[in-house]
């Protein structure tokens, strides 16, 4: 049984005239303890998917489920004890007037913890921050640490399957290096699923075992990281994007 | 005087509640017609090179240097209308993010034809064929329609190739690029970066190029500066930065995931205070 | 003496505090920090710290009864010996009335600036947060109220419900509360779609909780500011509707009702107005300083 499942999502914004297909038939599993990257440009849909499957987009149609259970109109406590996501941009993700203890009180709280105490230290040494950082708040945290805020408040119902909305993309690169050595140890240390959205082909090369890539709202293609590393692809578009990822080469 | 722009012992400092901050400390390089490339972190001070340079820092920020010199002449002793007659002619400057810096309520050709005739005492027809033989420049397909266009219904490549656009009418020197393709995508980065390089080599001007991406910087730059916590900390030719031997700079370029050569964990960069406290390196005048 | 001062100071500047309430503390310190150094804002912070003071200890203050009529001495000009600011067309001790009159502004200004606020927050935020019927619905109402004239709408609540202060108070709330609720929806739709919202939702949080816990805190401050800089205003109305009879009825020491009664001797005996009108101003001013120096600190857009 696979994680997550999706078959034949839609997601659309607006309606009638206005109408924009975001997400056009979308098609993938996630199997238990994978990382599966959705990549593509901006404008895709590839950060749709998440936010179809996590109820921020409300309008789709098609099926997805959860493992094995399918995801309805409405999502209830269970469906958010078992998947939970990290924002692309830890500067907005944070609310600006709470401190980091406000923050994963108030999700404890939410999930019916009553032992929130000690799973606060706990949480917060989980994603490498001490202590001391408990009663910070946002604008006392450089990037990275708001960013290991933000997946402390994501690891706090302890769920099996974290989305990773461009988790690094707003991080300078040592601080990227830090962040996804963190995501790593902690998938194998709490036995997680990621479905993770990046631009970035080196990220997702290193990260995931099998990619999705999207263009327009559609997927392109799914391979696995080796063939996209050997740069077996039978799309042009998957191409381009590879070697438009390589950096750039004068003519 | 081969060098276009000399820049000796450069601060930026910003006046705090907790004493004074040295945003950049004795900065040093020289520029020719070459693409110079600031790598470093947030917070480096690389985009506060750049606009020093400009003297675009708001009080209470100061500026002080020895000296900058464009083509001999000492920026620092304009005065504050010469120095906008500079900015406009003969440096020009990119932001990262074109939706800030286009006047929404603005057509694109109308933003144009303003900043030619602010240069320029042309007609308004002279204005307009400029304008469009800029468009051109930066590879619009079709100038006529986008003169029409709002900023709004640009994409963010293309509104990026206008901001270019805008800035090469006067016909500059020297161009800084802070972050041109940051907000970009990989394909339509490629694109806009083909455009600076060419007008580079064509116009034979200058270009600094500020970005926090290596790889990027060493293949797009002649020359790179690897800037930390305000200061220079490593300066080299760019297509010899993977060898580079500062532990900063190695440090950085190991903690990029390989896209080539996968690897368990990534490398992370452990910091040292000795950096932040050495000074800069530069041409020793 | 001075060592513990600094002791005091950096527990309360650190950046790593140690619980929650040193870290409220420290926030609120930073915050009294940048207002301190405003200058126009400490002094209209003095002149309603002395205002609270006066309205605090009016009976040891006033030189006066505020009510006792002495006819033989009536209409005093200034600095007349036992009656340094004159006295009114009933012989009344001016400066003691305008000390005894701070209570009910103070009265009025609190009463105004509990209601009209919370209720503007309340309207604008569940209007924001939920949008549709209920949000078309919500601001129609808003826009009717803003339509009116607000003092001609409060003429004709306190028409409706009688004189007297409290209905006062009423009738300024209800013509008061429409800019908040305005102030409060707009902020609402730019936090609603923001990502730090969009977790609390995926922790499974309802909305009234969103609202209350996570959209009011971020909307007070800029409804503080407000407040304050409408102070003025309030007061003001509260005068005019004093001023037009509507308002505190004679013999209260309301200081828009004292110019009322002064009026008609203004030409002859300017002070019996002036003075009341000079303590309204110098009111609303210190309020105008305070929220300006309160915009400055509370403003969130200013913070890193």
């Amino acid at each position: 049984m696979s994680a997550l499942s999706f078959e034949g999502l839609n997601v659309w914004f607006g309606e009638g005239r206005d109408r924009v297909d975001a997400v056009k038939g979308a098609t993938f599993q996630v199997a238990p303890g994978e990382t599966f990257g959705l990549v593509g440009e901006s404008g895709s849909g590839k950060s749709t998917i998440m936010r179809a499957l996590t109820g921020l987009a409300p309008h789709w149609s098609g099926h997805m489920s959860v493992n094995g259970r399918p995801v309805g109109r409405r999502r209830d406590k269970e469906f958010y004890k078992t998947v939970q996501m990290v924002f692309q941009d830890p500067y907005a993700s944070l609310h600006p007037r709470q401190s980091v203890d406000q923050v994963l009180s108030e999700t404890l709280y939410l999930h019916g913890f009553t032992d929130i105490e000690p799973r606060i230290e706990k949480l917060l040494d989980d994603v490498g921050l001490g202590p001391s950082f408990r009663f910070r708040y946002p604008h006392q945290l450089s990037g990275g640490q708001r960013q290991r805020v933000a997946i402390a408040r994501a690891l706090a119902p302890e769920p099996s399957i974290l989305l990773l909305d461009e988790p690094t993309s707003a991080l300078d690169v040592s601080v990227q290096a830090e962040i996804l050595n963190l995501l790593t140890d902690l998938r194998a240390e709490h036995d997680l699923t990621f479905l993770m959205v990046s631009h970035d082909l080196a990220v997702v090369g290193h990260m995931c075992e099998r990619i999705a890539v999207m263009q327009f709202g559609e997927i392109v293609e799914i391979l696995g990281v080796d063939e996209m590393r050997a740069m077996q692809t039978t799309q042009p578009y998957t191409r381009s994007l590879l070697k438009a990822s390589l950096g750039y080469i004068r003519d | 005087m081969t060098d276009l722009l000399d820049v000796k012992d450069l601060w930026v400092r910003f006046p705090t509640r907790n004493g004074v901050f040295d945003a950049v400390r004795g900065v040093s390089f020289k520029l020719g017609r070459e693409r110079l490339g600031i790598v470093g972190e947030s917070g480096s001070g690389k985009s506060m090179t750049g606009r020093a340079i400009l003297r675009l820092i708001r009080a209470p920020g100061q500026v002080e240097a020895a000296h900058i010199r464009l083509d001999g002449e000492d920026l620092l002793q304009k005065s504050e209308a010469e120095m906008r007659k500079v900015r406009g002619e003969r440096i020009s400057m990119v932001m990262q993010d074109p939706k800030f810096s286009l006047n929404p309520v603005m057509t694109v050709g109308e933003q144009l034809i303003e900043a030619y005739q602010l240069h320029a005492r042309g007609g308004k027809a002279e204005a307009r064929r400029r304008a469009i033989e800029m468009l051109e420049a930066v590879s619009i397909r079709d100038p006529e329609r986008v003169m029409r266009a709002y900023p709004h219904e640009m994409s963010g490549g293309m509104g990026q190739r206008i901001m270019i656009a805008m800035m090469l009418i006067p016909d500059p020197e020297l161009l800084i690029a802070d972050e041109p393709t940051s907000a970009l995508d990989v394909s339509v980065q490629a694109q806009v970066l083909q455009i600076l390089d060419k007008l580079v080599q064509d116009r034979g001007m200058g270009l600094i190029f500020i970005s926090h991406d290596l790889n990027l910087v060493a293949q797009f730059c002649d020359r790179v500066l690897i800037m930390y916590a305000g200061r220079v900390v490593e300066t080299c030719d760019a297509d010899k930065l993977h060898e580079a031997s500062h532990p900063y700079t190695r440090g950085l370029l190991n903690s990029l995931p390989r896209f080539d050569a996968p690897q368990e964990r990534l490398e992370v960069l452990q910091r040292d205070p000795t950096w932040a406290a050495a000074p800069s390196v530069g041409p020793s005048a | 003496m001075s060592e513990t001062q600094t002791g005091w100071r950096d527990w309360l500047l650190t950046d790593t505090p140690q619980s929650r309430n040193q870290a409220r503390l420290a926030a609120l310190f930073q915050g009294w920090l940048s207002f301190r150094s405003n200058p126009m804002a400490m002094f209209g912070l003095g002149i309603l710290i002395l205002l609270l003071l006066m309205a605090a200890f009016a009976p040891l203050l006033a030189p006066h009864d505020p009510f006792t009529q002495d006819l033989a001495n009536r209409l005093k000009p200034l600095g007349t010996p036992d009656h340094p600011l004159g006295t009114d067309s009933l012989g009344r001790d001016i400066l003691s009335r305008l000390i005894y009159g701070s209570r009910i502004t103070l009265y009025i200004v609190t009463l105004v600036a509990l209601i009209a606020p919370v209720a503007g927050l309340m309207v604008g935020t569940i209007a924001g947060y939920t949008g549709g019927w209920i949000d078309l619905g919500l601001m129609r109402i808003t826009d009717i109220f803003l339509a009116f004239p607000r003092l001609v709408l409060a003429l004709a609540f306190v028409a409706a419900l009688g004189a007297g202060i409290e209905n006062a108070v009423l009738a300024i709330s209800l013509t008061a509360w429409p800019p908040y609720a305005r102030i409060a929806r707009a902020e609402t739709l730019t936090i609603r779609n923001s990502d730090y919202i969009s977790a609390v939702r995926l922790q499974g949080a309802g909305p009234i909780r969103i609202i209350t816990k996570h959209i009011w805190p971020l909307c007070i401050s800029s409804l503080i500011v407000r407040v304050t800089l409408d102070m003025a205003g309030i007061i003001l109305a509260a005068a005019g509707l004093g001023f037009l009879g509507l308002g505190a009825q004679p013999p209260s020491p309301e200081w828009g009702a004292m110019i009322s009664e002064g009026r008609r001797f203004i030409l002859d005996h300017w002070w019996v107005a002036t003075m009341p009108g000079l303590a309204i101003f110098t009111v609303s001013l210190a309020f105008n300083l305070l929220g300006d120096g309160l915009r400055d600190v509370l403003d969130p857009k200013d913070e890193k």
